[in-house]
């Protein structure tokens, strides 16, 4: 009977599948739910949403369906102005009469529009008006197990409205790319060997297997390294500036990177536009938290795999002449490009990935320092295929 | 179908909405999944459950270099080739070298069970789809005995996760969710008066005012949770400092704070209002 709900959520965006709607029905059956809404809203919730970023997505989508008042301010003013003067709070264990309570949410709807309509003056502490302090269903501060509450502070929670609190409005991401869907791609820069320095403690079988033969038969256990990941990861992104409209996005990428522990080691920097004398050790870029680029040149071999993440979209003299640092009071000798080349000379790997899409790079604001990128480094657009290409051309020997 | 409800327990302050989703999960017979800023009791969860329920409790811990496998269970070879060599025990029989993890335990334990899978979001990001199987069908097959370990009694599974990665779907889809929302001030009353029953009632009400204002930082990497507000009031109570106002002292803030960039942070906060040391 709710499969409308089922629709309504996946219209939404909410990524409810056929088996969990099952595993409602079947909660349901069992009677789960103890003919309460409130635990209704909860039964649903955490069977169908597994993360609490879809919480406030889920809210609205159960307010809209379940038409609950989920804009107060659709009711008339003089609700309001009623409800504000009386403030009269009903003692917490006075529940009134609980058989009275009993009524469905369709009833209770029907009614409280109908006691809109109805309503011509404030109410206080009855039980039928809308107002504060009393049993009816209607108004706030009162108690009633299936009630609506107008406005005011939650004081049992009972009511539907648990769902118009929007509590987890903060919690609530529009995913873009899933980090886990980074991260997938980044398993992709792996390179196994056991030349690492590290404990001998994984049986060797072959070894073991001639050894014990050498001996006679008599067992002789042989070890080696465990096998590790090899790959060092250079991560350069620029921030500030025109890349603002893609902080989500190459947040998402940091924590993927950040989060993999897979990697031997990795090193992040920022930079803003193009890179020159320094680069910096926080997204803000300011000159106190930054490090020489020619320390870093000494500091990592070459065999770290260098990710530049970058719009590449700048004034063309940031990269082609002395001075052209857009970071006011900074001054640089060589040009932005003479700093690129030299990027590409000490190290051995090294892609850029680029947030514009590749279709607009011919066309979009930056086209010219696009081009002059791409003719030192190759670039791939910021998506799940750019990425595992760019990935894949950074493991190729 | 098991007819236990789990109604809280006496050192464990339980919400009405996390008491209903565990017994969902219990009625369902699926894993519940429970997510939650560190410090806010996801844990302690399982051993209220197991101590209300009056069942045995098994952790299985999980480490970033945790396999599926270790959970199953463990064939140990080198045993079994030792024993061959200086003709020790019953080689021909595999069965004794076949050690159960955690997850085997809980499912041959001739009692039912809580199975507390702890933080594992910790683990390679493969390994909750390595035991979809596992949990979904609760057996799971030795090749070297050619043996299917079945549940008795099928185990209460809980999952804790820091959501330091994500899941995967596929194992999201067969669990129940829940989300341990941060408690507010007056749940947190509770939470005190559980651990510190007959508390300083000044002590408790500067403390939390001292703390909510901290948690409402947003500068902050890491805000101080229920775990660090309870250490943070034993130490008051311990050290017997004078409570009033806590909130501009703010003594053993280490115990609040634990990195000094927070701690700078805070002060700088609470001079001027505001804080341009950005992370």
């Amino acid at each position: 009977m709710f499969l409308d709900f089922f629709y309504l959520l996946r219209a939404r965006g909410l990524p409810v599948t056929l088996n969990e709607w099952m595993t409602l029905m079947e909660a349901l059956d069992m009677g789960l739910a103890q003919a309460s809404l409130t635990r209704f809203y909860h039964l649903c919730r955490s069977v169908l949403i597994k993360s609490e970023s879809d919480f406030d997505k889920f809210d609205q989508v159960f307010m809209e369906y379940f038409r609950g008042i989920e804009t107060p301010e659709q009711l008339p003013q003089e609700f309001w102005d009623w409800l504000a003067h009386g403030e009269l709070e009903r003692a917490l264990d006075d529940h009134g009469d609980q058989e009275l309570f009993a009524r469905e949410l369709e009833e209770l709807l029907r009614m409280f529009e109908e006691r809109i309509k109805e309503q011509k003056e404030e109410h206080h502490g009855g039980n039928y008006w809308i107002g504060t302090g009393g049993t009816s269903p209607m108004g706030r501060g009162g108690y009633n197990p299936t009630g609506i509450r107008v406005g005011g502070k939650g004081r049992h929670r009972t009511a539907l409205q648990v769902a118009g609190e929007r509590n987890f409005k903060d919690f609530r991401e529009d995913t873009i790319l899933g980090i886990r869907q980074f991260q997938m791609a980044f398993r992709k820069l792996r390179q196994y060997s056991t030349r690492v320095e590290g404990v001998e403690k994984e049986l060797d079988l072959d070894k073991t297997v001639d050894e014990t033969c050498e001996n006679a038969g008599m067992l002789s256990l042989a070890y080696e390294r465990p096998r590790k990941n090899t790959v060092k990861v250079l991560l350069l992104i620029d921030s500030e500036g025109s890349m603002l409209p893609y902080s989500r996005l190459c947040n998402r990428l940091f924590q993927a990177v950040s989060k993999s522990n897979h990697f031997k080691d990795l090193q992040v920097y920022y930079f803003h536009n193009a890179i020159y004398d320094q680069l910096y050790t926080t997204p803000r870029c300011k000159l106190r938290d930054s490090v020489e680029t020619t320390w870093l040149f000494h500091k990592l071999d070459a065999e770290y795999k260098v990710i530049f993440v970058g719009d590449a979209a700048m004034a063309p003299s940031e990269l082609h002449r002395p001075g052209g640092n857009a970071i006011i009071g900074i001054y640089n000798r060589e040009t932005g490009m003479e700093w690129f080349n030299k990027f590409k000379k000490r190290f051995k790997k090294q892609i850029w990935l680029n947030p514009i899409a590749e279709r607009d790079w011919d066309y979009t604001y930056g086209s010219a320092t696009i081009q002059d990128i791409r003719s030192i480094f190759p670039m791939y657009e910021l998506t799940l295929t750019g990425l595992e290409a760019g990935l894949q051309k950074l493991m190729v020997k | 179908m098991s007819n236990k409800k789990f109604n809280g327990s006496s050192g464990y302050v339980v919400t009405q909405d996390l008491m209903d989703a565990v017994n969902v999960s219990i009625a369902l017979q699926k894993p519940l999944l429970i997510k939650g800023e560190p410090g806010t009791g996801k844990t302690m969860l399982a051993e209220a459950i197991a101590e209300s329920l009056d069942m045995p409790l098994i952790v299985w811990s999980i480490k970033s270099t945790t396999k599926a496998q270790d959970g199953l269970y463990m064939y140990d070879t080198v045993q079994r080739l030792y024993d061959s060599q200086f003709g020790e025990g019953d080689v021909s029989d595999i069965s004794q070298y076949i050690r159960l993890g955690k997850l085997g335990e809980a499912f041959s334990s001739d009692r039912q069970a809580v199975l507390l899978i702890d933080e594992i979001d910790k683990a390679d990001l493969e390994f909750p789809n390595d035991l979809l199987w596992e949990l979904d069908k609760m057996e799971f097959y030795i090749n070297e005995t050619k043996e299917t370990v079945k549940t008795k009694h099928r185990p209460i599974v809980i999952i804790t996760s820091n959501a330091e990665k994500e899941l995967p779907d596929a194992f999201l889809r067969r669990c129940i969710f829940h989300y341990i929302a941060f408690p507010d001030e007056e749940k947190m009353r509770e939470i005190i008066r559980v651990h510190y029953g007959d508390i300083d009632q000044k002590l408790c009400d500067n403390a939390l005012e001292a703390f909510y204002e901290i948690r409402k930082m947003n500068d902050l990497q890491k805000k101080p949770s229920t775990s660090e507000l309870l250490d943070w009031i034993q130490a008051l109570m311990v050290s017997g400092v004078s409570v009033d106002d806590l909130s501009s002292r703010m003594p053993f803030v280490g115990v609040l704070l634990k990195k000094n960039e927070d701690i700078e942070v805070m002060h700088d906060i609470k001079e001027k209002g505001y804080s341009l040391r950005h992370w």
